[in-house]
């Protein structure tokens, strides 16, 4: 079986969150970049169905040079082979016709993304390659199993989970419990030092949307500690002073 | 020119979150001076139902009623409303962030080229193009996204409107399903929690974490839930260990939510806990520790045992 897993390289989970430049650029300052937390689990994903049904995993960035560091930890984990393609991911519609131009030479039988990105949470890259490659998407998938051409999954709705069957190839937008995080071992971190990494130049095509400028969260004001002997207070500020209840 | 507005339902009910984009889609009508807001709806549902939707600003209802229809199935809704859109004069599509809804609107935008952005938390702003705040870095910062495209797709984050009702009808019509449709996916069953009030709809929540101790103490938050009206949520650890089911796990890697109000017991506050919870309206933190991170994020704490506190903010709420 031949899988895809698209990657974003992101600021870590507890990074501050922060802008310059008159906040039109994110400031990179003292930031760790990971692998995507979704991507991460569609990597593991990846990695479990390689284990069991055989082939290769291709992880592919859009990103600039700086997001090497990051594909390399992929493939420490456990993909074969890379494509970074080089441009500025400017937005969802860039990025996912990016994609879908790798993917329509390299004819994939599964193409694993992450729910949303961490960064911009839009949650639409899979499904517009998806529809740009004129195959279904599924997100957010929690279980993936697959026996010969057709997949069994369960995808998360509001309040539970829908379940469905769906032939290959397509796109899933990969969520918790779908497989359990992998963290590379020492074999893997030298042997992910040679494995190929392609880079390749973006397909022309003009962004229909891009960021004008940032905004921080306003800092909030200090709490409010109510004596835990008069417990019942917190309900009459949320009732008369908040109004919330 | 008209606007037309994704309305997702589940077991021929229109989901409320869902009837926002309507409201919104008035007010942007407003804005960029169409006043035909056209509601698009597949599936068999109630005539009535549908009408009402007038109510919330819909002066049309587009409504492909076929039974073939009633499971959410992504690539046929999205061929269904590509289609309808590119034969229309609309330009715009709205509808409100939901797991289905997403997918639908994605490959909307990658058969019609439409621009596209999600969680979306304001009205457009069309005094120089065309551009949206949107939440960014799981509710941390927003960004200002302009728009260039013709066609464009609008996913709004839930709560950024209220919900408008002004007591009219709207129009219904009825479309045949079209004949060309594809089904790849096959819905084989769902499960869903009865009865429950859903994290998403909630106007309040509470959540336990770890500092509850096992599965077995939950009954406390479940109780003070009911008397609130709210739905319970839980951290990440406590749905991984299961003592909770998946879907109640809140944070940067679960839930997102926006109530008004959103209570947290015994839980420490871990900065992914709080990233799916920082656009609550009110947020208390109820936790021994003095020095727990939640406390530097909540508008109100009581610093204490929850096993103590709990049973007592219950009792308060029932005799109110
Ligand atoms: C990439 C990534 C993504 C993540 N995503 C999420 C996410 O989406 N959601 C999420 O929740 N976490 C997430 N986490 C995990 C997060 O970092 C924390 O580990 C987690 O939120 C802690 O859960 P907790 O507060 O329930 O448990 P703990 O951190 O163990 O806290 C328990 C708290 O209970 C208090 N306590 C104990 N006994 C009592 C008592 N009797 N009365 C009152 N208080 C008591 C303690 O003082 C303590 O503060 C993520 C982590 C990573 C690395
Ligand atoms: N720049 C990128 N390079 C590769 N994959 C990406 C990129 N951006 C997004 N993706 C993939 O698309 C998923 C959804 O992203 P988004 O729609 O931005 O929330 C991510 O989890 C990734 O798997």
């Amino acid at each position: 079986m031949k899988i895809l897993v698209c990657i974003t390289h992101v600021p870590d989970t507890t990074a501050k969150i922060s802008f310059t430049n008159d906040n039109t650029k994110f400031n990179e300052a003292g930031i760790q970049f990971i692998i995507g937390p979704y991507d991460d689990y569609a990597l593991a994903k990846a990695v479990e169905l390689k284990d069991t049904h055989g082939g290769s995993i291709t992880v592919l960035n859009v990103g600039e040079a700086s997001t090497e560091p990051t594909i390399r930890k992929a493939l420490a984990i456990g993909a074969d082979d890379a494509i970074r393609i080089n441009a500025n991911p400017m937005d969802s519609m860039y990025v996912a016709q990016q994609i879908a131009e790798i993917a329509k030479q390299e004819k994939y039988d599964l193409i694993l993304m992450g729910r949303e990105s961490i960064d911009y949470n839009n949650g639409i890259v899979h499904g517009i390659v998806g529809a740009l490659l004129d195959m279904p998407s599924i997100s957010p998938v929690m279980l993936l199993d697959i026996e010969g051409t057709t997949a069994k999954l369960a995808r998360e709705i509001e309040g539970g989970k829908e379940f469905l069957e769906v032939e290959l190839p397509f796109v899933a937008g990969c969520q918790e419990p779908i497989a359990e995080w992998k963290i590379p071992n020492m074999r893997g971190i030298m042997t992910a030092r040679t494995k190929p990494l392609k880079v390749v130049e973006p397909v022309p095509f003009n962004p229909a949307s891009g960021t004008v400028s940032y905004e921080s969260l306003p800092e909030k004001g200090s709490v409010k500690l109510i004596d835990p002997e008069n417990a019942e207070e917190l309900i009459d500020l949320l009732k008369n002073e908040e109004k919330v209840l | 020119m008209s606007v037309f507005v994704f309305l997702e339902g589940s077991e021929g009910k229109i989901k409320k979150s869902s009837k926002e984009a309507i409201s919104y889609a008035v007010e942007v009508g407003k804005i960029i001076g169409d006043d035909e807001i056209i509601a698009i709806v597949l599936g068999v549902y109630e005539d009535t139902d549908l009408e009402k939707l007038g109510n919330n600003g819909a002066t049309r209802v587009i409504n492909v009623n076929d039974e073939k229809l009633n499971e959410n199935q992504i690539s046929i809704y999205a061929q269904i409303i590509s289609e309808i859109i590119q034969s229309g004069s609309a330009n715009l599509v709205i509808m409100t962030k939901s797991s289905f809804s997403d997918n639908v609107g994605a490959r909307i935008a990658g058969k019609t080229g439409a621009s596209i952005v999600s969680n979306v938390v304001s009205l457009p702003d069309v005094s120089s193009g065309f551009s949206v705040r949107k939440s960014i870095f799981t509710g941390k910062a927003f960004a200002t996204v302009s728009l260039s495209g013709e066609k464009k797709v609008l996913i709004i984050k839930r709560n950024v409107i209220e919900l408008m009702e002004n007591g009219d009808k709207a129009d219904v019509e009825k479309n045949p399903i079209p004949d060309n449709l594809k089904f790849n996916e096959k819905i084989t069953g769902l499960e869903k929690a009865e009865g429950d009030i859903l994290l998403d709809d909630a106007e309040i929540v509470v959540s336990g974490g770890r500092g509850l101790k096992g599965p077995e103490n939950w009954g406390m938050i479940e109780e003070l839930a009911r008397a609130l009206g709210a739905a319970t949520g839980c951290s990440k650890p406590v749905s991984d260990i299961g003592w909770r089911p998946h879907h109640e796990h809140v944070g940067q890697t679960g839930v997102k939510v926006s109530p008004n109000l959103y209570i947290a017991v015994g839980i420490s506050g871990a900065i992914q806990h709080l990233a799916g919870v920082n656009s609550s309206k009110v947020l208390v933190a109820i936790n021994e520790d003095p020095d727990a991170p939640f406390f530097k994020a909540a508008d109100y704490g009581i610093v204490g045992d929850a096993f103590e506190i709990i049973p007592k903010l219950t009792e308060k709420i029932k005799s109110l």
